[in-house]
């Protein structure tokens, strides 16, 4: 069975539809991660123990298991527990969980590297230990982290493939649906790639001007 | 919590996470070799190699793990390459990895001071005499704590076999889930024989940049 990619034009559509679920997907998910990140981050370094016990075994158990592990935990348990969500939105949740997690770990790092007479001096102010918090903090702290959270946003791209396996119609998906009835694995697979490393090329060009911009503003 | 299926099941697991076992330690040892490959090649003479390698990086870790290993397996028979769906595992996984290890040691080496090559230049050695007697016994303490992250990745990213029904600690793990509908206490026990390998693996790298921090 030689190659034939002659096959393409007609499933064409169909793969790109997947490749606007795969965005879609990516951009929600790096959402979720985002913003969890920093809530998360918070938490595990200023709440009260009570709180602060549970985030970190959380956080222990995400950061030391597979993500196909953890989409299969997400989904069949938001099943068992009778909360029944379309596997887009169990994809977010998986794949934003995961993330949380790894951003958390980097917020946290760069929370704690904010001189210390930051927080002193809002508090002199008339800040409350919040304010100072979410007003002068975090968004030293968040601006200093941007580019390897950046690089985090670009493995999710790749790690959205993940969730076909749980029924996600993204990129990847799209293109086994296509297999299925063409049973041209090589031509397809090879073209997915080639529309996640355009993505991924996007992705980092967006990046490097960030960091750019991170650069000359400090 | 069902701790008598758990128990039950836990000798499957346990046999499934010596296949993750072995099919981590061969793919970290594919990877390093593509990453021994792929550094030399960036960091060639020649411009043909360097571009090579720097090709090599981009589109592998530009492109998901997943899609990768799904052309091996099922598009490989295409083009006359037909494997075994473990022995795909640890050639795509191995390739894979290689990728991000090759930036790993590149780092490692440019972070060794430029003037340390110059010197060993000047006193007469050749670049390839430098690079072994001078530079590589520098970058090698950089890089044992960075490669540590990679094969930390690396095994997390075993998992991806059971994609392609490799039964390894994921597809045991989800093959329970389906059958018990059980997913968290298959998730605990999974969960656990991943941290503790992991666990394993991170002290002995911390074991090995200690050791060769003190030489």
């Amino acid at each position: 069975m030689g190659l034939d990619f002659s096959v393409i034009p007609k499933y064409l559509d169909i793969v790109l539809l997947g490749a606007l679920w795969t965005i879609a997907i990516t951009v929600c998910a790096a959402v979720v991660s985002f913003f969890g990140g920093i809530l998360l981050a918070v938490i595990a370094l200023f709440a009260p123990a009570l709180v602060r016990w549970p985030f970190r075994v959380f956080s222990f158990l995400f950061l030391g298991t597979p993500l196909l592990l953890q989409l299969f935990l997400i989904y069949f348990g938001l099943v068992q527990i009778g909360v029944d969500v379309p596997a887009f939105v169990a994809g977010v949740v998986g794949l934003g969980l995961h993330f949380v997690v790894y951003n958390s770990d980097l917020f946290q790092t760069s929370i704690l590297a904010v001189d210390k007479g930051q927080i002193e001096a809002a508090r002199t102010l008339g800040l409350s230990r919040w304010q100072a918090l979410r007003k002068v903090v975090v968004p030293q702290a968040v601006r200093d982290v941007i580019p390897p959270i950046g690089n985090n946003m670009i493995a999710l791209l790749k790690d959205s493939a993940l969730v076909s396996v749980i029924g996600v119609s993204e990129l990847t998906l799209s293109a086994q649906r296509a297999i299925g009835s063409t049973y041209r694995p090589f031509e397809f697979y090879v073209l997915v790639a080639a529309i996640y490393y355009i993505i991924n090329l996007v992705m980092e060009a967006v990046l490097r001007r960030v960091e750019r911009r991170i650069q000359a503003s400090k | 919590m069902d701790y008598g299926l758990m128990q039950r099941v836990f000798p499957f697991f346990l046999e499934a996470a010596w296949t993750t076992i072995t099919l981590s330690v061969l793919t970290a040892a594919l990877g390093l070799a593509c990453a021994i490959l792929g550094t030399s090649a960036r960091l060639s003479r020649f411009a043909l190699f360097r571009f090579l390698g720097a090709t090599y990086v981009s589109l592998f870790r530009g492109t998901p793990a997943l899609i990768q290993l799904f052309i091996l397996y099922f598009g490989g028979p295409q083009i006359g390459i037909q494997l075994d769906a473990f022995a795909a595992g640890v050639i795509g996984l191995g390739v894979n990895v290689g990728a991000y290890m090759t930036e790993t040691m590149r780092g490692a080496i440019i972070a060794v001071d430029r003037g340390q090559g110059e010197a060993a230049r000047t006193l007469g050695m050749s670049r390839w005499q430098a690079m072994c007697n001078v530079i590589l016994p520098q970058a090698m303490r950089l890089m044992i704590r960075p490669l540590g992250v990679n094969i930390n990745a690396l095994i997390k990213s075993t998992a991806l076999v059971a994609a392609i029904s490799v039964v390894e600690l994921t597809y045991t793990a989800q093959r329970y889930i389906g059958s018990t509908y059980k997913p968290f206490e298959m998730f605990l026990i999974a969960g656990l024989l991943y941290m503790i390998i992991i666990y394993v693996v991170g002290q002995g790298i911390s074991w090995a940049d200690r050791k060769a921090r003190l030489n």
